[in-house]
């Protein structure tokens, strides 16, 4: 990706914004114009909680290539406490250490250097509370 | 709507083509599939392929394939599902030959993985690019994560992932197209390198280049071509969501769910009423979980079917991949659905050889692109 795209996605990566329905609730991360459940295209930003759990969850031993430096490192399910599920690294942690149901804390962090440009890229990982 | 037959096919074998382009291989299995059908002409053709773009940086495949061919002016179609390419690309062909449109269509699928391209990144364009791929998972990872939500569920086992990669081996040593022709053990399995806990690398299908083709025409001319078409019986399509993390259930694939109950609405079959079938081991876990959501074992049942024999071919009850599968066959990803296809023609004409499954009448062919987002299904009736 090039850099317009990590700069259009801002709020959701470095805010944790998501998008919710006015008809009918339904909360989506990343925002969307238009709601999968009641087709409406009318939505409010709201905030995800920063605390959830780990559903599932593996260690990468072998990464792409942006992340082939990184590996082992652990990359989970989280579903927040509005719900909402976001895949992310679970950071600072032994990865032989990672279960199921462990409750995390969302964090700000760097994501990756782009491939080509070496952008520093942000967002979010877990850390295990 | 017209009902359709398929009436010849092809493929080159699969593995690692050093010698051989994207062009070279697509052309190999056409030309195969024109010649098993005796057609003198086809009236249109389609190309399956994930991404000829970032493999080996060709794309306009439609046009490219029918030029080298020789088939221009014909109509040539690219399609595109990630692994789900050559399924679909089966199902455009067969929905032309249906609508009356077109009365010899070719539905083929290639892919070329081995010229140099970082297959594990292209590969990951089939899942969301900003917030699954972004974030540093991987293929492989993504299975590897329905693969501990199963096993956390269900109990499922270790041990029984490793089955799934053990039974296609010893069905892929059969299978003269395969690209490993090797029996392995579950203790090879267990042993393997780790790629995305707990998925090892015995758990993944290989890169893989390969073509295949099939030639479909309708039911009312089939028999001038062979004395023993093969009949669809039903074509079926669903999608989810690209995300993982975004659907119902972590452990269910819906996509499967739904295109499988299209598939026996459209024939009035149930899950018992079919022989065999061909689906998307992809990864051990794939196999356990869409032989549940296709209803041959109850939700949870997947592992301990594989394990007790259930899906063999020597003893099981359905014979689940007798190709090899795309764990010993291989996975070039475009041209793995129609592969399939001409698993179920094989076997339903007897042609089977050392894998043949005693008494096939009916096959089912599963295929799915990225973690589970798109899903074809067809049932192939012997007549």
């Amino acid at each position: 990706m090039i850099s317009p795209g990590y700069f259009r996605e801002i709020p959701q990566r470095y805010r944790l914004e998501a998008g919710r329905c006015k008809k009918c609730g339904k909360v989506y991360f990343p925002p969307r114009s238009h709601c999968s459940e009641c087709h409406s295209n009318e939505f409010e930003t709201v905030k995800l909680s920063d605390l959830g759990k780990i559903l599932t969850y593996t260690v990468i031993r072998v990464g792409p290539s942006n992340f082939s430096k990184e590996t082992p490192y652990a990359v989970g399910i989280i579903e927040v406490n509005d719900g909402v599920r976001l895949t992310m690294q679970i950071a600072d942690i032994d990865v032989n250490k990672v279960e199921i149901g462990q409750k995390v804390r969302i964090i700000f962090r760097k994501i990756q250097d782009e491939g080509k440009s070496g952008l520093h890229c942000y967002g979010y990982k877990a850390v295990v509370i | 709507m017209k009902e359709v037959a398929v009436i010849g096919a092809g493929m080159t074998k699969f593995g690692e083509l050093w010698g051989k382009s994207i062009k070279d291989i697509f052309v190999e299995a056409a030309l195969k599939a024109i010649n098993d059908a005796g057609v003198d002409h086809i009236d249109s053709m389609y190309v399956g392929s994930m991404s000829g773009g970032l493999f080996v940086g060709q794309e306009h495949l439609g046009a490219v394939m029918a030029d080298y061919l020789g088939v221009t002016p014909i109509p040539s179609t690219r399609v595109e599902s990630a692994c789900a390419s050559g399924g679909v690309s089966f199902r455009q062909a067969y929905l032309e030959v249906a609508s009356g449109q077109s009365e010899i269509v070719l539905a083929g699928g290639v892919e070329k993985m081995t010229d140099g391209a970082d297959v594990t990144d292209v590969l990951a364009t089939a899942a969301d690019q900003d917030y699954e791929v972004y974030q540093g998972i991987t293929f492989p990872g993504l299975y590897a994560m329905i693969a501990n939500a199963h096993m956390h569920q269900y109990k499922t086992k270790r041990e029984q992932l490793a089955a799934v990669s053990v039974k296609n081996h010893r069905n892929g040593a059969k299978n003269p197209n395969a690209q490993f022709r090797s029996e392995i053990s579950i203790d090879n399995v267990l042993n393997s390198t780790l790629v995305a806990d707990p998925l090892r690398l015995l758990d993944c299908s290989p890169v893989s280049d390969g073509g295949a083709a099939v030639i479909l025409c309708s039911m009312d001319i089939a028999k001038k071509f062979t004395d023993s078409p093969v009949r669809v019986r039903a074509s079926a399509q669903a999608s989810d969501t690209i995300a993982l993390h975004s659907r119902r259930s972590l452990t269910t694939l819906d996509a499967v769910v739904r295109a499988a109950e299209k598939a026996y609405k459209q024939t009035g079959l149930k899950p018992s009423d079919i022989n065999f079938a061909e689906v998307h081991d992809c990864f051990s876990i794939a196999e356990i979980v869409v032989t549940e959501d296709l209803g041959f074992f109850d939700k949870g049942c997947g592992g301990s079917g594989v394990e007790e024999g259930l899906t063999s071919l020597e003893t099981g009850k359905i014979p689940i991949n007798t190709s090899g599968g795309l764990k010993s066959k291989g996975h070039p990803v475009g041209a793995t659905g129609v592969a399939q296809i001409i698993e179920l023609y094989e076997q339903l004409q007897g042609k089977a050889g050392a894998r043949q499954v005693k008494n096939a009448h009916i096959g089912m062919a599963q295929n799915m692109g990225g973690s589970g987002a798109s899903c074809v299904i067809h049932i192939l009736e012997a007549i």
